[in-house]
């Protein structure tokens, strides 16, 4: 529990994976964020999924 | 061994052979002597097929005035309607191991590089590149431009070609992606290596003198010389990765201005389709986003072999044609690696430490990651009529690869 408090007595950096938009309104309360670019594998395409687990 | 084992395997033959190509000129010739194939009343088009009532005003526009350059109608109108009848046949350029830029336009009496692959002994052809009637444009000026190229440089140049005994292109090429070209839309030192290469063969071949500096001027004032040129190697590169069984690396991206296209080495000549995109880009003085046709030409063969969007990170001076920043196009270089197989041994990025350019575009890696490719490339206007009006980067569309994926699910899964 202390470790989680400590996360809020420091400065805060947030790190955005995927969707931009909940790190920018992280950015406009002055809060640092790091982005990663991440989308779900195919796009979330179940048939392209399931094909790509046989062949990749 | 599994299907995983026997796709590495292909895809591994396919990047060794597309390593290996060694692309030579060999001839400069009118198309109709050297194009297996094309012959009678043929002309040849870029992108995959399509008839002519659903082709874009500027294809429709390019094939009038390669109609009218062969002479088989005396007016606009004529030309039409020759071509509306069915008459004249259309088929694709990659039907016939050729390749065109834009339009791609090629009839039988227009000269054409002849390209031959020396690692493999196979042939590809592409016509000349002008900015002119290949996007469209049917004025007496686009028709002269054809006349000259077919009157006086195609064949000065061939006696260099001849005098030399061929030009081994993959030295041009290397050196030229070590200095600031990408072989799409920035072919300044190509050019001129190209130039500097066939100039003493020129004065060696006798070519009469007047002709002589008309040619010399027309290949130092060209600065997409060489452009034909990179897409009959690439072409010449890529044919002999084809027909590779279980291999998911593409071996052809092309449009033709309505559709863009597809071939995959384990799938045969099967297209995969889906509609042309839109291109994101600068425009010429007096033209504007709204004048834009879609996205046109077999070009994307240089990205298909690893060069243009791929190597974008190396040739920043193009970024004045096609917009973005120096930062953006390491990007897209470093991401193409996400959705390749390899890195070429000899084709270098002096940007990047000298790594190899992103190899072997793998149609699953494509849809597991959504990453397409990113071609660099010109824009045409969406009526005939008009030249080049302006040139940006555009997306191969994620529909052709996982139509692709499926197609080959059917075929080795099932």
């Amino acid at each position: 529990m202390d470790d989680l408090m400590a996360l809020f007595t420091g400065p805060l950096i947030a790190i955005n994976v995927g969707v931009r938009d909940f790190g920018l309104a992280l950015e406009q309360q002055d809060v640092q964020v790091i982005y990663v670019d991440w989308s779900p594998p195919a796009g979330g395409d179940q048939e392209m999924l399931d094909l790509l687990d046989q062949l990749l | 061994m599994d299907i995983k084992q026997q796709i590495d395997l292909a895809n591994q033959e396919a990047v060794s052979r597309l390593i290996q190509g060694d692309p030579v000129l060999a001839d400069i010739a009118p198309a109709g002597q050297v194009i297996p194939g094309l012959q009678g009343r043929m002309i040849l088009h870029a992108g995959p097929p399509i008839p002519w009532s659903a082709m874009c005003g500027a294809m429709r526009g390019a094939l009038i005035g390669i109609t009218l350059f062969e002479g088989w109608a005396s007016s606009v109108a004529e030309a039409e309607a020759l071509l509306a009848s069915g008459e004249v046949s259309l088929e694709p350029n990659h039907h016939h191991q050729a390749v065109g830029p834009m339009a791609g336009t090629i009839s039988p009496s227009l000269p054409v590089f002849v390209v031959e692959n020396r690692a493999f002994g196979n042939r590809a052809f592409c016509r000349n590149v002008e900015g002119m009637q290949q996007f469209g444009d049917y004025s007496e000026k686009a028709l002269a431009g054809l006349r000259f190229w077919r009157d006086v440089a195609a064949p000065a140049m061939a006696a260099a070609v001849h005098q030399a005994g061929g030009i081994s292109l993959k030295p041009i090429i290397t050196q030229a992606l070590q200095m600031g070209d990408e072989l799409h839309n920035r072919h300044s030192a190509s050019s001129s290596l190209f130039a500097n290469a066939l100039a003493i063969p020129m004065i060696q071949a006798s070519v009469p003198q007047p002709q002589l500096l008309q040619t010399l001027g027309y290949m130092i004032g060209h600065n997409l010389l060489f452009l034909g040129l990179a897409m009959a190697a690439g072409k010449a590169i890529a044919d002999p990765a084809r027909d590779i069984a279980c291999s998911t690396v593409v071996t052809a991206m092309c449009r033709n201005g309505t559709e863009f296209g597809i071939r995959v080495s384990g799938l045969g000549d099967e297209w995969f389709t889906a509609p042309a995109p839109k291109v994101d880009g600068l425009y010429v003085p007096g033209y504007r986003e709204e004048d834009a046709g879609l996205d046109m030409g077999d070009s994307a063969i240089t990205e298909t072999v690893g060069w243009g969007g791929f190597v974008l990170g190396g040739a920043p001076g193009i970024l004045t044609l096609v917009g973005g920043t120096a930062e953006q196009a390491l990007a897209y270089t470093r991401e193409m690696a996400h959705i390749t197989v390899t890195r070429h041994p000899h084709y270098l990025m002096p940007a990047f430490d000298f790594e190899g350019a992103p190899l072997g575009i793998d149609i699953r890696k494509v849809v597991q990651t959504g990453i397409t490719p990113i071609i660099d490339t010109a824009i045409a206007h969406r009526e005939s009529g008009h030249p080049k009006i302006g040139g940006g980067l555009v997306r191969a569309p994620l529909a052709c690869f996982k139509k692709a994926l499926a197609r080959f699910g059917q075929k080795y899964v099932s």
